[in-house]
């Protein structure tokens, strides 16, 4: 009966004397945690996809807890609604951004570039990428092998068997940028969703010469300027052979898309469709009349050049 | 005796040197040459000349952009067409010089004669200078300029030189026919070689499958050797066949047993090699002041029936070349520029050849099918092939995830691509196309963070 009773003590004293021990050593190595890292880890919407530029949703809970104010720390997939929350815990004030949304810069469907290669080798971009410029005459376009796809965590994209290429599921793209990484092309673009999500965009990144980027893809961008020429707004410019849309400046009005010879240009998310001829016919009607308008005042200044000359003389 | 080999990995591939009979013949001159900027490795060469210019084989059309870089000199006579970008043998785009052909004028200077010259001249300094206006790169395969390989850094010392005429990869046979139908030529240049880093002793490896090029090999050493002492210390090294013995580190295991470490060059260790063709246009350029504008390619596959290695001028369409040989069979799928091993497939036969295309081998549907990819036994073949000491069914892993701290640590970027792995694995799985992809992120990795020190 003793020796129980000893064992007993003796146990319990060791137990006491490690505790004793171990509370030491977490006061002595106690970490200060700010506990509003585990409030805004809360309302973080856990995806982990590093469409932040930190590691996770903790990483960013730390940074944004941080950081002097909320400029450059922005959740892109719990959008506006999340940072108005993080913004309420940590008391500062947070701007708007509209929201987002990736968009495949590349058109060249089976149908519009005809394949001059066949691949055999390892299903990914990258690795075609590292050994040739793709199956077609375009070694700017669409590989095909759906990197893109893999990399998204949200499901947001697919490939489209008829065309070939990835198709955006706009109500699960969170804009997180994991795909626009992956595409060894650089397709894959962040923009702005728009006005209830209406859109125009340049759907090609092919910088050869017109001639070039025509024979390879029937609906290349040929960097003619028809569509820079038609913009009223001067937000289209070209570069490289490439016509380029800012979404800041555009005012969805969809004459660049009636005027383009090859069809470069989409929309996305219009109520209506464009009726292309009649807009056409239009646009052409209007740079007519202009033409005409400056012809006529060209002539009225000549005219009156000509009537101050023998004035001059006098 | 065992003939010496490397100590780690290789493997054993048929070598199907079916065109090792075919002489040596020029291919007629190309209607254009087109001449890519960046035909070596380093920084892409600045162009010399402007469209309307007319230039005569030899001239210097584009000068060194860097001190890694290299002359690139007209392969034709005639009228500089166009100075813009076209698309390369893989398909992408790179800025081109196109010259349209008119004759065949060449720059005073240049013999064009057959006369052996075996006197070197002595001064070192001349001799590299005039190597690097030869726009000579390493004709191997890797195209590093030779100017550069032959200028070790200071505190290095070369002790030995070595003369790659392996030519582990199948199918190929131009380094064969070199050695055999200018092998007094390739001697001469090796010994200027030599004399370059210093006098020091020369192996010329040769695999034990070219018993005549090594035979003739030796006779000339024996005959030049009676005519100068600058002869002398240059041997022939009989070579056990195993691929890839014609890597530049498996090839310094072979012959002095040293190992060449992670990230260091042959020179640590005291070597410099240099292949075949590469010497034969350091013969070229300073005893006959011919730079280099053409090179020996190796047009060959079982189901091409026309085998050739002809001498042709860089910058020549493959598309002419295949023509000129009787067209491209119906059978034939795949062109590869190189050898099945390391080569390439080409995208765009329009593209044209550049200084380091050694071969264009064409291969059926059969010979080139893919099977299917099964999940990986763990059966270490890979393991065993790998000539580099690497584990490649755990860089594939890495790889896949995007590893690359891990990456970086098990020495992806240490891997030569020379896909013995992917030959070895009886599981199909794709190896050296997925570590690719790892060794350039480990090797961007190791570059930023030299940028950034």
């Amino acid at each position: 009966m003793n020796t129980i009773w000893t064992t007993i003590a003796i146990i319990s004293l060791i137990g006491l004397v490690l505790a004793l021990v171990l509370y030491l050593v977490a006061e002595k190595f106690k970490v200060v945690e700010d506990p509003r890292i585990d409030e805004v880890e809360k309302v973080m919407p856990g995806a982990n996809c590093g469409g932040c530029g930190f590691a996770g949703c903790r990483a960013f809970a730390e940074a944004a807890v941080k950081a002097p104010n909320l400029d450059n720390n922005f959740c892109p997939v719990g959008g506006n609604d999340t940072m108005a929350k993080v913004a309420a815990i940590l008391g500062y004030e947070v701007k708007e951004k509209a929201p987002m949304v990736a968009v495949v810069r590349c058109n060249g469907s089976c149908a519009n570039r005809p394949t001059v290669n066949t691949y055999g080798g390892f299903a990914s971009c990258r690795v075609k990428a590292t050994l040739y410029s793709g199956d077609t005459a375009c070694a700017f376009g669409c590989l095909g092998c759906g990197d893109c796809v893999a990399a998204c965590q949200f499901g947001a994209l697919s490939m489209d068997p008829e065309t070939g290429l990835p198709v955006v599921d706009e109500t699960k793209c969170t804009a997180c940028g994991a795909c626009t990484k992956a595409c060894p092309k650089a397709l894959i673009e962040l923009r702005a969703k728009g006005p209830r999500g209406m859109r125009v965009w340049v759907d090609c990144r092919n910088k050869d010469k017109g001639p070039a980027a025509k024979k390879a893809c029937a609906a290349a961008c040929i960097g003619c300027g028809i569509c820079a020429k038609t913009c009223r707004h001067e937000a289209i410019t070209v570069a490289d052979n490439i016509a380029y849309i800012d979404p800041d400046k555009c005012k969805l009005c969809r004459e660049c898309i009636a005027m383009c010879p090859t069809g470069a240009i989409h929309e996305s998310g219009f109520p209506k469709p464009l009726d292309k001829e009649a807009t056409k016919a239009r646009i052409l009607e209007r740079q007519k009349k202009e033409r005409e308008e400056a012809a006529a005042k060209a002539a009225v200044i000549s005219s009156e050049v000509e009537k101050s000359k023998p004035q001059e003389e006098k | 005796m065992r003939k010496p080999t490397f100590s780690i990995g290789g493997v054993h591939p048929h070598d199907s040197k079916i065109s090792r009979e075919c002489r040596i013949e020029p291919m007629p001159l190309p209607d254009s040459a087109f001449l890519a900027v960046s035909q070596h490795i380093g920084a892409p060469a600045k162009p010399l000349v402007a469209v309307g210019d007319k230039v005569k084989v030899g001239q210097p059309i584009a000068e060194p952009g860097g001190f890694v870089s290299a002359y690139i000199h007209a392969s034709v006579s005639g009228t500089v067409k166009s100075i813009a970008p076209r698309a390369d043998l893989a398909g992408n785009p790179v800025m081109t010089i196109e010259i349209a052909r008119e004759g065949d004028e060449w720059m005073e200077g240049i013999d064009q004669s057959d006369t052996l010259v075996t006197d070197i001249p002595d001064d070192n300094k001349a001799l590299l200078e005039k190597i690097k206006l030869g726009g000579i790169v390493g004709l191997g395969g890797a195209t590093f300029p030779t100017h550069v390989k032959l200028s070790p850094p200071p505190g290095s010392k070369c002790e030995r030189l070595i003369i790659n005429g392996c030519e582990c990869e199948p199918y190929l046979t131009s380094d064969f026919r070199v050695l055999l139908e200018k092998g007094e030529q390739v001697i001469v240049g090796a010994a200027i070689l030599k004399q370059v880093l210093g006098g020091v002793p020369c192996t010329v490896a040769i695999e034990e499958n070219k018993p005549e090029a090594i035979a003739h090999i030796n006779e000339v050493i024996a005959k030049l050797q009676k005519l100068s002492p600058k002869f002398n210390g240059i041997e022939v090294m009989t070579m056990k066949m195993r691929y890839p013995q014609g890597g530049e580190k498996q090839l310094i295991d072979a012959v002095m047993h040293r190992q060449v470490g992670s990230g260091a060059l042959p020179i640590s260790v005291g070597a410099v090699v240099q292949n075949v063709g590469t010497a034969l246009a350091v013969y070229d350029m300073v005893q006959k002041n011919k730079p280099l504008i053409d090179n020996t390619v190796t047009v060959t596959g079982e189901c091409f029936p026309h085998q050739a290695n002809l001498l042709v001028r860089v910058g020549t369409p493959l598309r002419s070349i295949l023509e000129h040989l009787g067209g491209i069979p119906e059978e034939a799928v795949k062109v590869i520029s190189g050898g099945p091993m390391m080569g390439k497939a080409v995208a765009n036969l329009d593209a044209a050849t550049l200084k380091g295309t050694g071969a264009l081998l064409l291969l059926t549907e059969k010979q080139t099918a893919r099977k299917e990819e099964g999940p990986c036994i763990r059966c270490g073949k890979c393991a065993e092939a790998c000539p580099m000491g690497l584990e490649p069914f755990l860089l594939q892993k890495l790889s896949r995830n995007g590893d690359v701290e891990a990456l970086e640590a098990n020495a992806a970027q240490d891997c030569i691509e020379c896909g013995c792995c992917l030959y070895s694995c009886p599981a199909n799985i794709p190896l050296l196309d997925i570590i690719r992809l790892g060794k350039a992120d480990a090797m961007k990795a190791i570059r930023d963070r030299a940028a950034k020190k």
